[in-house]
């Protein structure tokens, strides 16, 4: 998605509103959500995406040069804190309630090999 | 290692922040718990539930951030880092991307008797991961998130360190300064510091940066100086051999002594950071930011200086106290309750921290309290005890946890200082001596030394050698 967002920023700039979204990306934003796409899929998805995309891509046509940036839809609301102050966890049992494989108190999950 | 190739190295350390409760929730942070007996539905990443961030984790942050000399942020974002591992609940990480909390920075250190600034890179607000254990032989891992949503704050330097050694001196400088601030626990071994590195090597003289290594797995700041030595010979060795350095990330073995190659990943890692919609902006106000670095405490070099200057200490000893917060503290209680400084300085840096070294303890849990070790040394000047008896008190109040009189009395150690009773143990001594007497006179000076021995001997060694040498010299004389 990054360098996605990223060839748009630069089409956006030159004034370039329509952008492609191939089956390349799609298929490494598939893996990296862990999405198992098969080819047919791929095929509908990229092309869906991609027409997804060149409608959203219209907002570049507007010009904002005199419009600061949006950093959050909430803009007027800022500093939002809570104090450093206990509230009572969850109950163990509730904690594992949903826990589709548990031992003793702990989430069991496939093991992770990090190493050769 | 080939002196025309340098090592270039950029740290990345991790703080626990000791705050009461978590950063997005109000779950404890107490170690060692019950694993998961710590969670709530915003820290397991439950749908719906909505993250608000802890005043204090935000303030220890900037306060960290402006000891380490960096700009603050005039609006701080948070973002969410995307990624699937089983420690991550949410599938993502709140982080900080583009605008952290703080950056450019600086830290300056003493390495090898140089003087060097190191640039801090940045340094942001996060949250920690879960925990994973793998039971061994099983085919699977356990998660705690007890661990998860502890606020954790990332110090990134510049790649300017250029040795192992400076590495381990950047890192001791900075866990220093970051107990005196008081914000952390700074406890490697219960996780709450963690560090990575960055190396790579080049030519010496070149301004391009070689290939990059990500270590990781280093639980101790020996181990980061060992691995990064280690990965920097391994470098050099590929480039001699005329072979490709990979960009990887290696984990530091150190049973093996030797960083390993992770499995390399099918596709590059990205991230996909992008604004976390559950937080609002922060901004913070100058004046608190200026409340903040007055109130800021007095760091370990200014603390080394003031020590040298107000109690006439070398610069080596000031240094060795206040490396550690709570032993600088105790020096300076000690210090208030008896007038030789240095002797104080010496019972700490030598004594003291040989039985914290042993027992791999800080000197508060040690428990010698301040007036005990003061008591002891008063027993030394009041020649009730001599210096070499009271390292044995000091190990007796360490195991007991009582004073020094008490011990000395109940083990019935009083160095006998009363003349009149060593003169009538020398007389004995020298009726049945004759022989060495005689050598003596003789112009044999070392029968002094057995003669010496042999008061010592009979009095268990408790009389006070300066009498003894006083008075044996005087009837030798006769
Ligand atoms: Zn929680």
């Amino acid at each position: 998605m990054v360098s996605y967002i990223k060839i748009s920023l630069s089409a956006g700039r030159q004034g370039v509103t329509r952008v492609g979204i191939d089956k390349k990306i799609v298929k490494s934003v598939a893996f990296l959500s862990r999405i198992e796409l098969d080819e047919k899929e791929l095929e509908i998805y990229s092309r869906q995406l991609a027409s997804i995309v060149s409608y959203i891509n219209k907002l570049k046509e507007i010009d904002t040069k005199t419009v600061p940036p949006t950093s959050h839809p909430m803009a007027a609301l800022k500093n939002v804190f809570r104090k450093d102050i206990l509230k009572k966890s969850l109950e163990l049992d509730d904690v594992l309630k949903n826990a589709p494989s548990k031992e003793g108190d702990s989430f069991k999950v496939p093991q992770i090999i990090e190493c050769k | 290692m080939n002196t025309t190739y340098e090592t270039v190295i950029g740290l990345e350390v991790h703080l626990q922040l000791r705050t009461e409760t978590k950063v997005f929730c109000g779950c404890s942070t107490k170690f060692g718990s019950r694993p998961n007996s710590q969670t709530c539905p915003v820290c397991l990443g439950f749908p719906g539930s909505l993250p608000v961030l802890n005043e204090k984790a935000f303030l220890y942050s900037i306060k960290a951030a402006l000891a380490l000399n960096c700009a603050i942020q005039s609006l701080v974002k948070f973002d969410r880092k995307n990624y699937y591992y089983p420690d991550l609940p949410k599938n993502f990480q709140i982080s900080q991307y583009d605008m952290p909390l703080s950056y450019n920075g600086s830290l300056e250190i003493t390495s090898g008797g140089d003087r060097k600034r190191v640039r801090i890179k940045r340094i942001h607000l996060e949250e920690d991961a879960g925990k994973l254990t793998h039971p061994a032989k099983a085919s699977y891992s356990l998660v705690d998130f007890n661990r998860a949503g502890m606020p954790l704050l990332e110090i990134v330097t510049e790649p300017d360190i250029s040795s192992p050694q400076e590495a381990y001196d950047y890192l001791t400088a900075l866990k220093a300064i970051l107990q005196y601030l008081r914000i952390s626990d700074c406890d490697m071994e219960k996780g709450s510091l963690r560090c990575d590195a960055n190396a790579s090597i080049r030519k010496s003289g070149e301004k391009k940066l070689g290939v990059k290594v990500e270590v990781k797995n280093m639980n101790s700041f020996r181990w980061v100086r060992e691995a990064l030595q280690y990965e920097a010979d391994r470098q050099v060795s590929l480039l001699e051999a005329k072979e490709n350095i990979i960009q990887e990330t290696r984990l530091w073995d150190a049973g093996k002594m030797a960083t390993i190659s992770m499995r390399s990943k099918e596709e590059a890692q990205d991230y996909r950071y992008f604004p976390e919609p559950d937080l609002v902006p922060f901004m913070v106000e100058k004046t608190i930011i200026e409340e903040i670095r007055k109130a800021l405490p007095e760091l370990p070099e200014a603390r080394t200086n003031r020590f040298v200057k107000d109690y006439s200490l070398s610069e080596y000893d000031a240094k060795i106290l206040t490396s550690q917060i709570d032993l600088a503290d105790y020096f300076e209680e000690c210090a208030k309750q008896y007038e030789n400084k240095k002797t104080i300085a010496n019972w700490i840096t030598c004594d003291i921290m040989a039985q914290m070294n042993i027992k791999n303890s800080g000197i508060i849990e040690l428990g010698v309290l301040s007036k005990n070790l003061i008591g002891l040394l008063e027993m030394i000047d009041s020649q009730e005890i001599s210096g070499k008896t009271a390292k044995d008190v000091l190990i007796e109040m360490i195991e007991t946890k009582k004073n020094a009189y008490e011990i000395v009395e109940s083990k019935g150690l009083l160095q006998i200082s009363d003349r009149e009773r060593i003169d009538q143990i020398i007389k004995n001594v020298l009726s049945k001596n004759g022989k060495s007497v005689n050598d003596y006179k003789n112009g044999k000076k070392n029968a002094m030394t057995f003669l010496v021995g042999q008061v010592m001997r009979q009095t268990q060694g408790k009389a006070n050698p300066s009498i003894v040498n006083e008075i044996l010299k005087k009837h030798l004389a006769e």
